[in-house]
């Protein structure tokens, strides 16, 4: 077990730096698998889903709907079940 | 199924309501994500024209973009969905060819943007073929002649792999878009290719053209027409 800082990935070169959240799939407290959906982010025209990196439980959000995010932020706390 | 090559899989649903579609979509995508596991890569281009004629919300959509009452969109028998694509506001109906892409954006360069100007480089190439200039628009995602919009696009991306997509309006019957602000943008209009070229274009033949553009695009070896039931 151990709390990892999930942050903002890469949405590819030419999308830029930032996208907007859309909404969050999960609440602190929720467990998720590893790929599972986190949040939803927006950018142009389209809606990226950010997976989660590993198995475990959501324990804080680190930014809102609505909110601009840049890569590499911190979006999320997560306990790792391994 | 198994396809051959690096084969684009083509569906063409005909004429269906969008929640069937959408369901289709999601069964595309599912067999897109095993394919990656299992190694039977497979990718889609779902082919549609919405009926009974439907609007629909994008994520980046406002309610004020809609002018129509709910009740009103009833009575006119439209369907009213909120969509998990990127986008404001827009309209489907007969006439128009909606094209959903659901591919695997690990094998087309794992790049939201980059995507966005893919979907639109194929209607592009369409147009070309049908001796028209479209363009892009530095601010606004879709495909443009003039000042008139004649594709829209709106795109959602799950694990890298993609759906939602695009529509031409082929021969939409454009007086539908008086009743939204077309993707939230005032000052600019709505045009269909038999109004472009002064003549009945068939969708049939509009949609092979486009399955071209998705093969060059992309880089596919060819396609594969697949039976909507194989789906």
């Amino acid at each position: 077990m151990a709390e990892i800082e999930v942050t903002l990935p890469s949405l590819g070169d030419d999308a830029g730096d930032h996208a907007e959240v859309s909404f969050w799939y999960v609440d602190p407290g929720d467990a998720v698998g590893e790929g599972d959906s986190l949040l939803q982010m927006l950018t142009d025209k389209a809606t990226f889903d950010v997976p989660s990196p590993a198995a475990g439980t959501v324990t804080a959000h680190k930014c809102a709907e609505g909110d601009r995010v840049t890569v590499g932020d911190v979006i999320c706390l997560l306990e790792t079940s391994e | 199924m198994e396809l051959q090559g690096d084969n684009l899989a083509v569906v063409r649903l005909g004429r269906m309501a969008y929640g069937p579609a959408l369901d289709t979509q999601r069964r595309a995508v599912e067999r897109v994500r095993r394919g990656r596991e299992d190694g039977r890569h497979v990718e889609y281009l779902l082919l549609v024209e919405h009926d009974p004629p439907v609007i629909t919300l994008g994520r980046s959509g406002k309610d004020e973009h809609l002018l129509a009452t709910p009740e009103r969109l009833a009575a006119l028998g439209i369907e009213y969905y909120e969509s998990s694509r990127g986008g404001d506001v827009t309209y489907h109906g007969p006439g128009q060819l909606v094209a959903y892409p659901v591919l695997d954006l690990n094998r087309h360069g794992r790049d939201v943007h980059r995507y966005l100007r893919d979907v639109e480089q194929t209607v592009l190439g369409l147009l070309g073929g049908l001796g028209l200039d479209g363009r892009r628009d530095e601010r606004y995602t879709g495909v443009w002649v003039g000042n008139d919009k004649v594709c829209a696009i709106g795109v959602a991306i799950t694990r890298w792999v993609s759906y939602h997509g695009l529509a031409l309006n082929v021969s939409t019957d454009l007086d539908y878009f008086g009743l939204i602000v077309p993707c939230g943008i005032r000052e600019r209009g709505v045009t269909s290719l038999a109004r472009l070229l002064g003549r009945d274009v068939p969708l049939a033949e509009t949609a092979d053209a486009l399955v071209g553009e998705f093969v060059r695009v992309f880089g596919f070896d060819g396609a594969t027409e697949l039976a909507p039931d194989d789906l």
